[in-house]
């Protein structure tokens, strides 16, 4: 028999929890391989029943997913033989390329307001949290609760009034009015999360500063910010995932010029019949920016997660 | 270098005053204590000195300039935090140079400065380790190396060593002490630790709740107590107070305690009603003869000497004697008072009355 630690697990415990976890990785990762996997499906293998798992792969759902076609005479086909390896893919449906599709716009879109709004979440926030956590501000805890209770009703609920307001002030479908709206969503959190964040930085550092003969503003630039890098990072990818996934605003007050991604692809579907391969690969490349964002700054997210848990 | 000058200097915050209208002189070179238990306004003042609290009203002067209103970076003061503040994102040097940088300082002379700081600090060998896992001693010199290396005027210190373990802090005081001397800095250094300010302070203010109690050299504040929060405060075990209800008349030498005449250095000032006899436990005498007697409690043994816990008509009494006196609890024995160090308060206002003794010893600046 080996010595019991309290501490440690056990070999058996070791092996449940891995088992769990990987059971919950699977069962949360199944729709995502779903989409992924009938991004590069037929579209007959797409909704073929029973579903298959293993199909031949093809890039056609990505063709469609870029590219605007039409149905061709003969003739016309026969004079005009596929050029490039995604022509061939068209002319299988007896259909020719007219032109770029607008996924590619939206999802420009997409990240224009996203991180728009993102960037502006974070630099007002951070701002606004430095003033709240340092400063004496008359009234700071009623205030603080104010900024707070814009999030005690879900958004949408004053869908109607915003549609109405962006449309007196030409608003509506720009960039700047999405990012401003998706960014008074996102600052009520921004500041409550980042001003836990510079609480949890002792004055010492700023005074320190003061005393080496900075101002106040260098000594929040220099000292502080590098010290709230992990709670910024964290705070900014919440504030991410919110306004890249929102919808209901995006259906709303969008149609065009500043549509972005989430509203435009469920219409790809109607392009040419159900052509799921192409939603699912709009889908697939929708969720690209975030993972990457979130992949490349995740040391951060964690520390910031279980930030101040622990004392160091 | 430079002369600190405090006037009528006071703090509100909100409702709440952390420093009543304080007054003193710091002289230019000193190691200056402000003492006090937390909350006194002690560390208050240290951060009006240094710019990081304005004043409610009153004056600073430092060098003959009047700073009170202006902000921490025009002071050209260094100080040391408690916690240190080491910039965590920094590596040792940096964080030593980092003020200079701020000045705008060339290179070169900034690393000669370096230099000479890390010898007198003796951290040559560290300068380049990021500062999250340096020792607390190191932390603490790479502190004092970024207070030094700029000259300031002065330095300003809160509870530098109150991070330190005990073992630890009484070399770090002294390399503070020596470092002072050597530099010959105005020094202005907050602790709650009446043995760390006898021992390194030429000056100790004694603070309690926002106001000044008493102001002088160590010896001072130890044998001429102003007031009976300061004789309490400072020495350990404290001063023993024996009230009585009696008089005292200008001019008089003795004073009466339950039927025993005491001798007192000649008092200058007449008082009666609730008065104290404040008795260091050091000059306690135990003796068979004397009539004030006293029952034994207690006896500490510490070494070279023991603290004997006595019971006496006048409440108790803590007495330090050798330690081979033989004293077993239970029995009584005669107490006397080594007269030159006495000294008498006003129950009531918790003041001093003055003697030939502590005549001249009050200033508060």
């Amino acid at each position: 028999m080996s010595a019991h630690s309290v501490n440690e697990p056990s070999g058996r415990q070791k092996w449940i929890a891995g088992t769990l976890v990987i059971a919950y990785a699977l069962i949360t990762m199944i729709p995502l391989v779903w989409i992924v996997a009938t991004g590069f499906k037929s579209p007959a293998d797409a909704i073929s029943y029973p579903p298959k798992v293993v199909f031949e792969p093809t890039l056609e759902g990505y063709v469609n997913l870029f590219t605007t076609r039409t149905r061709q005479t003969e003739d016309y086909l026969a004079a005009n033989p596929p050029q490039t390896w995604y022509e061939e893919i068209v002319r299988q449906y007896d259909m020719v390329i007219v032109g770029p599709s607008r996924y590619g716009e939206r999802f420009l879109n997409s990240i224009i307001i996203g991180f728009g709004s993102t960037f502006l979440s974070i630099f007002l926030g951070v701002l606004a949290a430095y003033a709240f956590s340092r400063f004496r501000i008359p009234l700071k805890d009623d205030l603080l609760f104010f900024i707070l209770s814009t999030r005690m009703m879900p958004p949408i609920a004053v869908a109607i009034p915003i549609f109405l307001m962006y449309r007196q002030l030409g608003l509506s479908d720009t960039h700047l009015g999405m990012i401003l709206l998706y960014t008074a969503v996102n600052i009520s959190l921004a500041v409550w999360l980042l001003k836990g964040f510079i609480d949890e930085i002792p004055r010492e550092y700023e005074e320190a500063a003061l005393i080496d003969g900075y101002t106040r503003f260098q000594a929040f630039y220099k000292v502080v910010l590098p010290q709230a890098t992990t709670g910024i990072v964290a705070t900014a990818i919440f504030c991410l995932i919110f306004s890249w996934n929102e919808y209901a605003f995006a259906v709303l007050l969008t149609s065009g010029t500043a549509q972005t991604a989430p509203p435009f692809i469920p219409t790809i579907i109607g392009v040419g019949g159900q052509d799921w391969p192409a939603v699912a690969a709009g889908a697939t490349l929708f969720l690209l920016p975030v993972m990457i964002f979130t992949v490349a700054l995740r040391k951060h997210l964690l520390r910031g997660i279980t930030f101040g848990a622990v004392r160091k | 270098m430079a002369e600190i000058v405090i006037k009528n200097l006071r703090k509100e915050f909100g409702d709440f005053t952390a420093v009543q209208s304080s007054s003193f002189t710091i002289a230019d070179g000193e190691f200056f204590m402000l003492l006090g238990p937390s909350g006194c306004g002690k560390t208050t003042t240290l951060r009006m000195i240094a710019g990081l609290e304005l004043p409610t009203s009153g004056e600073i002067y430092i060098g003959g300039e009047e700073v009170g209103q202006k902000p921490a970076s025009q002071r050209d003061i260094a100080f040391v935090f408690q916690m240190f503040a080491l910039y965590p994102h920094m590596n040792v040097r940096r964080n030593i140079t980092y003020p200079l940088v701020s000045q705008g300082m060339p290179r070169a002379q900034i690393n000669e400065k370096l230099k000479e700081v890390a010898r007198i600090l003796g951290i040559e060998a560290i300068l380049d380790r990021p500062v999250g896992g340096l020792s607390g001693g190191d932390r603490q010199r790479v502190a004092l190396g970024r207070a030094i290396v700029r000259d300031p005027k002065a330095f300003m210190m809160d509870e530098p060593l109150g991070a330190l373990d005990a073992e630890f802090r009484e070399r770090m005081a002294e390399e503070l002490r020596a470092l002072h001397d050597r530099m010959g800095a105005t020094t202005v250094y907050v602790t709650h630790d009446q043995l760390e300010a006898m021992q390194m302070g030429d000056k100790i203010v004694v603070m309690n709740h926002g106001v000044v109690e008493q102001f002088g050299t160590p010896q001072e504040i130890y044998d001429k107590p102003a007031t009976m929060f300061v004789a309490d405060f400072i020495g350990s075990p404290s001063m023993n107070f024996l009230r009585f209800d009696g008089m005292v008349t200008e001019g008089a030498s003795t004073v009466t305690l339950d039927g025993s005449d005491f001798a007192v250095p000649v008092q200058r000032e007449a008082a009666s009603g609730d008065l104290v006899l404040g008795v260091r436990p050091e000059h306690v005498v135990l003796s068979d003869g004397a009539a004030y007697r006293g029952a034994v409690r207690a006896a500490e043994y510490l070494g070279t000497t023991q603290i004997v816990t006595l019971e006496t008509a006048n409440g108790e009494v803590k007495a330090r004697t050798g330690a081979a006196q033989p004293v077993r609890p239970g029995e009584t024995v005669g107490l006397d008072f080594l007269p030159q160090t006495l000294t008498l308060f006003d129950e009531k206002t918790g003041r001093a009355l003055a003697s030939d003794l502590n005549a001249g010893a009050f200033g508060h600046g």
